[in-house]
């Protein structure tokens, strides 16, 4: 009887997820979103104990006391700038579990014959085969977030060879390892988790930095399709529906992110971005007019309303906490100041949310893409802070590498004002028209530096007033 | 930082000058009746002055544009009184009308432009062939403003969006004068006042700059064009977009419309009837280049309208677009007042006067101000703008832009690398079809009940994740970090057997790094999302 009463507290977890999920649609109810997921897990989790086919309670609270401390630790003292790394180290722990409990899962005994044996070791192998892949792909993922591996896409010269010949070998590996005993059997099932290992690795490295909103959506969904697979071996629907609803998010997020640069999923799975049919990047002709931190206090000075472009470089220079205190001094004279955020800005979706919401600026004047594009032409002065790509008119050029990617049209207002180190070309490798416009003007340096001088001065400013 | 001051040597070495004589510009009074502009303001002068130029403004030129002799001088122009000195001492000439025939001198102005001279205004050479003869007869060159290509980098030295622009503002303002009633809906103690109801046909320059002054005034506004492009303008500057239920694309070669094919003048036709009961005030701005203007309002419309209702039609000066415009006047027709003036940008010539002035200005620098002043035949802008150059007429030059309102990436598929064939849905739906009857042919019972939930639940996942925001997007992926840390149930479910055994022990590390991402997840997100607000 208890097992059916766990059964049905599932399903409560299960509803409980999907109001988690639900509640995120918004900033007022997301707090209450995640409060229903924590207690859907407690609730899945206490659903569980009870089972009268689980009894190692010494074990379980041995692991899962230090697991909960470390978690705690992690998120207590992640930077916002850095979560992009958490969010990866975290896939990985998720890939990791998938591997050992679907090889778990093969070595402890089973009562199953025919059909459903043959399903139940498939189930397996997908399950851990797809482990794998999170895990080792997370890992370099997380690398490269911190630094540790080159942004810069690993483009190997037969590389999709090499990838279709390790999927071909996991395929063999699956027939033998069908066919096999129990000793055979996990020899296969550790040599393809192996490979799959390497796949995963490969897959990732060959991904260039920018790419990384896809990438760790992505591997978000993976993470939910191998929480699935897992569901599926140990016929437990709490699981496969937890899996389903974090595999379907992970690949919407990666649809929006794709759809934000115009590339299809497939050609950044692929890596290597630049390589192939785009070649033509058009020579820019025209001066860049650089100015300086006085000009750029004048220019806000006389502005009615501003409307600020963060991208990556603003969370490499940890530029948000003065941009945010620039806001709020021009707000408070009245000049309207709004945010656009480009969908791939950052390297995680809504990463630029996240660091402004830490900075205190308050959401509503954080606007996306397609709500703000139409307002350029009225703005009077665009910052631009550490974004390139996001904002390079050559988008809207046939022929260009970034051709048909939507973009923030900052060129459209009076001024723009470009924080930027040095005239390089974004991630995409294309020259950006924007900085040698008329009304573009350049503030060099570093991003932070800049702001906290424009910071600085503008305090003087209005104290002279 | 070197590379701007490149950019310097451009605008002030007064030295180079002797290099480059200082050329004249002339600004001769306009002529033409009721012509209230003039071709430079005190501040566009000055402009002028500061590229290098010297200025010579007609005594009175700017008067009825209520700019004075004293404040051109003021400006730093030099005053002549005489209209034939200032033709003969001036290098180039700028005017807003064409040439015509000087009445005081009885005399053309072609005559007064001394040889080899050069003339910017407007021109209107497809109508004007035989003044286009006489101006080359005085081997001048000759720049029309009103054939500036409509291509992005020239925007700023086109007079014509200029003139539309104040046209299409003063229109409403026209309107407004005769008609009765308020624009906006008010409820005063005395009673409720409807809102004006404007209709506006042709979304180009003048028509969205008619909605957005209607729009000013409290009316409701609704606007028809025939090219479907602009819908995403008109909306935005908050009118409605009228539409048919008909399939064909009305953008021609420079933004402009085209001609439509029967049918859909027929619908567009009885749309109009529709309206012509219900609207107060009718803007009509369509125009065909080079054609006569289409008839859109027909007598019968006006006679529909109820009394007391304003048209104002804005191609007058090419036919009008409804039936019973007179052109340059404003007469009432069946009680409905028809405003038929060819001269609404005159009629605010402040205004227009300091428009055009800066359009001219732009020319100038673009090409290359007084010192590196020359006619660039390469130069698409200028080319397309030279109507006789040194005496000789030049064709119009084959036009080669695209419209330049909506971007022109989907017009070439060619130079499109992202444009690869679609797979049609049904495929997708087929395969889909043939995959689940696989799967129902050979799945046991137990698998499929299985399978059902999975497949429900990812169903449920893809409604409930579109609506989540965007800014939401991280914590969205820590939430579901977390709850993907549901895998520790499956550690769970193995580590009750033996202590030792081999499932226990890969169990128990399942269940401990899945703990962190639950704990890490949850708490991370609540951390962020207390960091959400207003």
């Amino acid at each position: 009887m208890i097992d059916s009463i766990s059964n049905v507290a599932y399903v409560a977890a299960s509803v409980l997820f999907i109001m988690s999920l639900g509640g995120l649609s918004n900033q007022e109810t997301a707090k209450k979103g995640n409060v229903y997921g924590i207690a859907g897990m407690l609730i899945a989790f206490v659903a569980t104990i009870v089972r009268s086919d689980v009894t190692g309670y010494g074990i379980l609270a041995s692991v899962i006391l230090p697991g909960a401390i470390v978690g705690a630790i992690l998120a207590a003292r992640v930077a916002m700038t850095e979560m992009p790394e958490l969010v990866a180290m975290l896939h990985s722990f998720v890939g990791l579990a998938a591997v050992l409990v679907g090889v778990a899962n093969y070595l402890s005994p089973q009562s199953l014959t025919g059909a459903e044996a043959t399903i139940h070791e498939v189930e397996i192998f997908i399950g851990v085969f797809i482990g794998a892949v999170t895990f080792t792909g997370s890992i370099v993922a997380f690398g490269k977030l911190r630094g540790l591996i080159g942004s810069k896409p690993l483009t190997l010269p037969a590389r999709h060879v090499l990838n279709s010949g390790m999927l071909l070998a996991c395929g063999w590996l699956g027939q033998q390892f069908l066919g096999g005993d129990v000793l055979s059997g996990l020899q296969a099932l550790v040599i393809m988790s192996a490979i799959a290992g390497v796949l995963g690795l490969h897959l990732v490295l060959g991904i260039g930095g920018a790419d990384m909103p896809v990438v760790i959506s992505m591997l978000n969904s993976y993470s939910g399709w191998a929480a699935a697979a897992a569901g599926f071996m140990l016929s437990n629907d709490l699981l496969i529906i937890t899996g389903a609803l974090v595999g379907s998010s992970g690949a919407i997020l990666s649809y929006i992110m794709c759809k934000a640069m115009n590339r299809s999923f497939i050609s950044v799975i692929l890596g290597g971005f630049g390589a192939g049919g785009s070649t033509a990047t058009k020579a820019v002709i025209g001066e860049a007019t650089s100015i300086s931190v006085d000009g750029t206090i004048e220019m806000l000075d006389n502005a009615n309303s501003v409307i600020i472009v963060p991208g990556y470089g603003m969370a490499v220079a940890q530029a948000q906490h003065p941009i945010s205190d620039i806001t709020k001094r021009l707000r408070d004279r009245g000049v309207n100041v709004r945010f656009g955020i480009h969908p791939v800005a950052g390297r995680l979706p809504g990463h630029m949310n996240v660091l402004l919401a830490e900075a205190n600026v308050p959401y509503d004047i954080v606007l996306e893409m397609d709500e703000i594009n139409e307002d350029f032409p009225e703005t009077d002065v665009v910052l631009v802070i550490g974004a390139n790509d996001t904002v390079n008119p050559s988008a809207l050029e046939p022929g260009s590498a970034i051709a048909g990617m939507p973009v923030l049209e900052v060129w459209k207002a009076k001024h723009v004002i470009v924080l930027k180190r040095s005239m390089a070309s974004g991630y995409a490798g294309v020259e950006n028209p924007l900085f040698y416009n008329e009304n573009t003007h350049m503030l060099f340096g570093d991003a932070k530096k800049n702001a906290d001088a424009v910071l600085s001065q503008l305090g003087v400013l209005e104290l002279a007033k | 930082m070197t590379i701007a001051l490149e950019k310097q040597p451009h605008s002030e070495h007064p030295s180079i000058d002797s290099l480059n004589p200082c050329k004249k510009i002339g600004i001769p009074k306009e002529i033409v009746t009721n012509e209230c502009r003039v071709a430079a303001t005190p501040d566009t002068a000055k402009i002028l002055q500061k590229y290098g130029f010297e200025v010579l403004v007609e005594s009175g030129a700017g008067d009825a544009a209520n700019f004075s002799n004293a404040a051109f001088e003021a400006a730093g122009c030099q005053i002549i009184a005489d209209t034939q000195t200032l033709w003969a001492t001036s290098d180039l000439i700028l005017k807003v009308r064409p040439p015509a025939w000087h009445t005081g001198l009885n005399q053309h102005e072609t005559a007064l432009l001394r040889e080899n001279g050069t003339l910017i205004s407007f021109i209107w050479a497809a109508q004007n062939a035989e003044l286009v003869q006489q101006l080359a007869t005085r081997k001048a060159t000759v720049l029309a403003m009103d054939a500036v290509p409509r291509i992005s980098r020239a925007q700023k030295l086109d007079a014509l969006s200029s003139m539309a622009n104040i046209a299409g503002y003063r229109a409403v303002i026209e309107a407004a004068e005769h008609f009765g009633r308020f624009f906006t809906g008010q409820i005063t103690a005395a009673g409720k006042v409807p809102p004006a109801k404007v209709m506006i046909i042709g979304a180009g320059v003048a028509g969205l700059a008619a909605i957005g002054t209607a729009r000013g005034l409290g009316a409701i506004v609704r606007a028809f064009d025939t090219r479907p492009v602009v819908k995403e303008q008109v909306q935005s500057m908050g009118a409605e977009f009228l539409e048919l239920q008909f399939e064909e694309d009305g953008s021609g070669e420079g933004g402009y419309a085209k001609t439509m094919s029967p049918e859909f003048i027929k619908a567009e036709m009885d749309l109009f009837a529709d309206q012509a009961k219900e609207v107060d005030i009718i803007i009509t701005t369509a125009l065909i280049p080079g054609k006569q203007a289409p008839t859109l309002i027909t007598r019968e419309m006006v006679e529909s309208m109820r009394s007391g209702s304003v048209i104002v039609d804005m191609a007058a000066e090419q036919g009008g677009n409804c039936e019973v415009t007179k052109p340059g006047e404003i007469y009432k027709y069946h009680g409905v007042t028809i405003i038929g003036l060819t001269d609404l940008p005159s009629r605010m010539a402040s205004q227009s006067s300091q428009l055009y002035g800066k359009n001219l200005c732009h020319l100038l620098d673009d090409m290359g101000r007084n010192e590196n002043y020359r006619v660039d035949l390469n130069d698409e802008v200028i080319r397309g703008a030279l109507v006789v150059h040194q005496g000789e007429v030049m064709p119009p030059p084959p036009r080669t832009a695209a419209p330049p309102a909506p971007k022109p990436v989907a017009v070439d598929p060619v130079a499109m690398p992202q444009a690869r064939p679609k797979t049609p849905q049904w495929i997708w739906a087929v395969l889909i079809g043939a995959v689940l009857v696989g799967i129902g042919a050979i799945a046991p019972a137990s698998f499929l009940a299985h399978f059902t939930v999975f497949v429900l639940a990812c169903f449920i996942g893809w409604q409930v994740i579109w609506n989540v925001k965007p800014a939401l997007h991280t914590p969205l992926m820590s939430v579901t970090n977390a709850i993907s840390g549901i895998i520790i149930i499956g550690g769970m479910l193995q580590i009750s057997g033996a202590p030792t055994s081999a499932t226990t022990i890969l169990g128990a590390i399942a269940i401990f790094v899945g703990t962190i991402n639950i704990a890490g997840g949850f708490l991370v997100t609540q951390r962020m999302l207390k960091m959400f607000q207003k």
